[in-house]
């Protein structure tokens, strides 16, 4: 019954023209059409944040977006952040100030963190906090993180003087 | 279920409101629309909804945004939770609508979540749903036999059930201009990422003498659908407003509530905190009016 339907999708710059099923979800299709496996899957019910990607700069749940969905649209996923060898700073800042344990809830934690960023360079602790609640971490405790992004709003700031 | 994939559909992209009333008469019961999916991928994952049809509403123009009218503002069925927490008008004009976008969610969420998803829904804890009672806003419904409206007050029939017919589509939402303040408090159990364990919008006109002229309660969680707590509106209009009234107002609306018991609350916990709340709020516009 299902048949294939055209999408036309820009992901991290590089525009892929696919037929998919309608039905599978963003996080699928960047994970096991594109062999993206950066963007992490968890609970599949938008309740983690560890899918979360950026669709036209804003930050959405891939598994709460059909694929098709997408359709015409830019995402960006943690694969694109780094210009070749070296880091985002929001990588670098989460390296260096403990952000990353096991590192399962950094993607999604970065692309909140880069929303957050893009639309207001200079936050508060708790604009960091609000930036970065729908992402569960089972390993930092919330401090380090919210450390780093802070840390990480420096060096960006920091770059463009 | 661990997999969660979805289930197989036939996918439509309609251009225009018509076309999809159409597809949703075709298809008889078999189709949904789908606006932001929020609420419909997770009801399809767990196999509650398995629609053979899905009808995007979002490749239809005109659905969404906030605009400006000389009677109010129009909101789009298809405007997301983030456009309305990003909305200075909304903020200034329209607070309780702003209150509960703001704490709806999750910022992934937030982007995706459109108002019109949040009232077909219908959930009992629809965040936005109270605010747009107290600030008597109206439903603009479109199906196969014409235009229709109907105020947000008697959308809701039922636990997850509306005044909607299966080939109707709910197109925008109105608020008339607001003579009062309002507020929205929801009650979570941490600090985001919360179903409502109660919701409580206020509106409230009051004069220079301190009399109240207008009164709504809207409550979220507390009953089968979101609700208007009448009987304590009328507590307080036409009285002189008092920390005595606003408790006697707090307390009536606690009794006339009618929540259950379930995983997230006891009935008991529910009715003490739509009485705190209930005070809460109209302290807070009334102490905000002085
Ligand atoms: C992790 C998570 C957290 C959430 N937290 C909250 C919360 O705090 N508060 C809260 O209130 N909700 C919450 N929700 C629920 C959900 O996000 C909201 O109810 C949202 O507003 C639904 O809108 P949507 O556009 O995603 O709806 P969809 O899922 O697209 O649609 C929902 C239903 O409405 C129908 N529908 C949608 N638009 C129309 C229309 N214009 N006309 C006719 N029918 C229509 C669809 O067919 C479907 O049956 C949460 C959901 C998730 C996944
Ligand atoms: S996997 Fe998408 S939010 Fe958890
Ligand atoms: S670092 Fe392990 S879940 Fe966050």
């Amino acid at each position: 019954m299902t048949n294939l339907v055209p999408l036309n999708i820009t992901v991290n710059g590089i525009e892929y023209r696919l037929y998919i099923e309608p039905n599978i979800t963003l996080v699928d299709l960047l994970r096991e059409k594109l062999g993206l496996t950066g963007t992490k899957k968890s609970c599949n019910e938008g309740e983690c944040g560890a899918c979360t990607v950026l669709m036209e700069g804003r930050p959405v749940a891939s598994c709460m977006v059909l694929a098709i969905d997408a359709d015409n649209k830019k995402i960006i996923t943690i694969e694109g952040l780094a210009e070749g060898e070296k880091l985002h700073p929001l990588q670098e800042a989460f390296i260096k100030y403990g952000g990353i344990q096991c590192g399962f809830c950094t993607p999604g934690m970065i692309l909140s963190a880069k929303a957050l960023l893009d639309e207001n360079p200079d936050p508060t602790p708790y604009e960091v906090r609000r930036a970065i609640s729908g992402n569960l971490c089972r390993c930092t405790g919330y401090q380090q993180i919210v450390d780093s992004v802070l840390k990480a709003a420096d060096m960006i700031k920091g770059n463009q003087v | 279920m661990f997999i969660k994939r979805l289930p197989k559909f036939t996918y439509h992209t309609p251009s225009t409101i018509d076309e999809a009333i159409e597809l949703l008469v075709r298809y008889n019961g078999h189709a949904k629309v789908l606006a932001g999916g929020t609420d419909l991928l997770v009801a399809m994952k767990k196999r509650s909804v398995i629609p053979s049809h899905i009808v995007n509403l979002k490749t239809i123009p005109g659905l969404s945004g906030i605009t400006v009218t000389g009677e109010g503002v129009t909101i789009g069925s298809l405007t997301t939770v983030a456009e309305i927490e990003k909305s200075p008008l909304i903020k200034e004009n329209f607070k309780p609508l702003w209150d509960a976008a703001k704490v709806m969610a999750s910022p992934q969420i937030r982007t995706l979540a459109t108002i019109g998803g949040n009232l077909v829904s219908a959930v009992p804890s629809a965040d936005l749903a109270p605010p747009l009672m107290v600030m008597a806003a109206t439903a603009h419904i479109k199906g196969p036999s014409g235009e229709r409206v109907c105020p947000v007050d008697h959308l809701f029939a039922g636990p997850s059930t509306t005044a909607l017919k299966p080939s109707e589509i709910l197109t925008h939402i109105t608020i008339p201009l607001q003579n009062g303040r309002g507020i929205y408090l929801k009650l979570m159990r941490r600090a985001a990422l919360d179903l409502a364990i109660v919701g409580v919008a206020v509106s409230l006109t009051v004069k220079e003498d301190n009399i109240c002229q207008d009164a709504k309660i809207g409550l979220g969680a507390v009953a089968p659908t979101p609700i208007r707590a009448y009987k304590a509106e009328r507590e307080i209009i036409g009285n002189m407003v008092t920390e005595e009234v606003a408790q006697k107002v707090a307390d009536t609306a606690s009794r006339e509530c009618a929540p259950i018991t379930d995983i997230r609350a006891t009935e008991d916990y529910r009715r003490s905190m739509v009485r705190t709340l209930t005070k809460r709020a109209i302290m807070n516009l009334w102490e905000g009016n002085r």
